[in-house]
């Protein structure tokens, strides 16, 4: 009994719940993501975001509950089979490997999604050559329509903030993900890189028809994209809905802006 | 100027052993900040297995030298890979999955190198082995400086393993992760590239080329014993700091630099002046330059 494939949501989180020792950083946490849907994880600082996409991606095992990718359960498989499944995502500090080119940073990881073995690389079989003229179509491409081209042989940190942010998306989408976790995107960004980054999440929502799921703390960012939005405070679920109901509950107001009762 | 190029033959011969195992210290610290302090063991391991299977294939078979020789090198290689890789599997890594911090995985790896050692000397004695001569030795005399055909064997296989290996982190995918490994290695298994694997195939280029220069290094001086990875393993290491550690060309060029020192020493000094006017030049060296000729200083922003 398989359901339709339209029907099925892309990540499918049940009753997830996370210890850290003593701590429970998540706590019964469940969602539905369904292909092509843009939402949106907020909270307090410390309320368990990260967490919960830490354990999306693999990085931490769940103490209990399951995620399934794609009706896939996730459970025990290691981060970069995770990732197999289509999975990508960025960090809330920008995690890019600073002494390897733009390119290279694009290029590491499509070596993987389009494999080769040894052997070919050491033979320079024709299968090698072909790969390898399909990694940088493929790179040169990515880079040309984030209009990061100029910047091909540069190395990231020597690069623009928000350019930084924008390579690290665009690596995130070389693996061709059904899922895109964004952590922060705007963080450290100003106000004219904000608008961008919002224009560009929009182009890459729509270009790439992959969906997306973003914490922020840039509630601009938050109500502009997002048609569903799910708040967190330690670690429990407090509310869930469009951005104007969000903006209007009353638990949300309580967990930001602390009780006024004395 | 005979005595000269005479001397930087058999520096650049000194120095290749020591190249030979920098590269391995070099590779597994690059790609996991790890001080694989075992390293020189495995060297010595690989000295064992390069006798045993060198022994077994001329005198048990009975081959002919070449034949044992060209079969040597690849068993010797392969079966070091397969001890440094248990190593990893059942020492390194198991810490590793617990998150244990850098400093416990070292204290490891020198109990690893000990328990190497003293397995050797529980199972085989204390007795030396002697390495039998697998092909005979030409000596070549050109202009009053002379040099051997394993000598040239010696220095060929260190530029040649160099090569090869400079060609595999700069040039194949495998390498291409490596080095991403080593530059932040939290994001590389959220881009979908295996983490252990890579760290497997690592661990199988040092330990392999450890292997070779145990060879080597027995067929050029064929006296055996437990504890001849020991000095050599940490003068290997030192050469892979003053290069750069983390650096494939600072550990080729930090081991040749340390055979060189330590050659032109012994022309000039008394020979037990050696290690000592040797690691005074690098410790010269380190205090101008911390971070090794090839280094980069890691910051760390906070």
């Amino acid at each position: 009994m398989s359901i339709p494939t339209e029907k099925r949501p892309v990540l499918e989180i049940r009753n997830l719940t996370q210890n850290f020792g003593g701590l429970r950083a998540v706590s019964d946490f469940n969602i539905q993501l369904m292909p092509g849907e843009l939402s949106g994880l907020i909270g307090p600082n410390g309320a368990g975001k990260t967490t919960v996409f830490n354990l999306v991606s693999g990085f931490y095992q769940p103490s209990e509950g399951a995620i399934l990718i794609d009706g896939v359960p996730t459970g025990g498989l290691k981060p970069h089979k995770v990732t197999a499944l289509g999975v990508a995502r960025t960090f809330q500090n920008i995690r890019l490997w600073n002494e390897m080119t733009v390119l290279d940073n694009i290029r590491v990881a499509q070596h993987y999604r389009l494999g080769y073995g040894f052997f070919h690389s050491a033979v320079r079989s024709k299968r090698y050559m072909r790969r390898e003229a399909e990694i940088a179509r493929e790179a040169a491409e990515l880079l040309d329509i984030f209009h990061l081209t100029q910047y091909a042989d540069e190395f990231p940190k020597n690069l623009p903030y928000g350019t930084q942010r924008k390579l690290e998306i665009a690596r995130a989408l070389s693996i061709h993900p059904k899922l895109l976790l964004l952590d922060e995107p705007a963080a450290g960004l100003n106000s004219s890189d904000i608008q961008e980054l919002i224009r560009l999440i929009r182009w890459i929502h729509e270009m790439f028809a992959v969906t997306i799921w973003m914490i922020e703390h840039q509630m601009d960012v938050i109500m502009q994209l997002c048609t569903r939005i799910k708040v967190i405070d330690f670690g429990e679920t407090i509310a869930e809905g469009n951005p104007e109901e969000i903006c209007n509950h009353p638990a949300v107001i309580t967990a930001y802006l602390g009780d006024d009762t004395i | 100027m005979e005595n000269l190029v005479q001397n930087i033959i058999n520096a650049l011969q000194w120095g290749s052993f020591y190249a030979l195992i920098a590269l391995g210290y070099t590779l597994v610290y690059g790609v996991l900040t790890l001080i694989n302090f075992a390293h020189g063991d495995v060297f010595m391991v690989g000295a064992y297995i390069a006798f045993f299977s060198a022994t077994f294939l001329l005198t048990t078979l009975g081959l002919p030298g070449w034949i044992a020789l060209a079969l040597c090198i690849p068993v010797t290689m392969i079966l070091t890979a397969m001890v440094g890789v248990t190593l990893e599997r059942i020492a390194y890594r198991p810490l590793r999955n617990k998150g244990a911090h850098r400093l416990y995985v070292v204290i490891t790896a020198l109990m690893c190198g000990l328990i190497l050692e003293h397995a050797n000397l529980a199972i085989f004695g204390a007795s030396r082995k002697a390495f039998p001569q697998l092909i005979a030795e030409h000596v070549y005399t050109i202009g009053g400086v002379t040099f051997t055909n394993l000598k040239i064997a010696v220095i060929a296989t260190a530029f040649l393993a160099f090569l090869f290996l400079h060609w595999m982190v700069t040039r194949t995918r495998v390498g291409m992760a490596m080095r991403a490994i080593s530059y932040d290695k939290f994001a590389v298994p959220l881009l979908g590239i295996p983490l252990d694997r890579i760290i497997v195939v690592t661990f199988i280029l040092g330990s392999g080329f450890a292997g070779l220069a145990g060879l080597l290094f027995a067929m050029s001086y064929p006296v055996l014993e437990p504890y001849m990875g020991a000095l050599i393993g940490w003068k290997a290491f030192i050469a892979a700091v003053v290069g750069g550690i983390g650096d494939i060309r600072g550990a080729f060029l930090g081991g040749f630099l340390l055979g060189a020192v330590e050659i032109m020493v012994v022309a000039f000094f008394p020979s037990t002046f050696r290690d000592l006017i040797a690691f005074t030049v690098l410790l010269l060296i380190l205090t101008w330059k911390p971070t090794g000729l090839f280094g980069i200083a890691k910051t760390t922003k906070i």
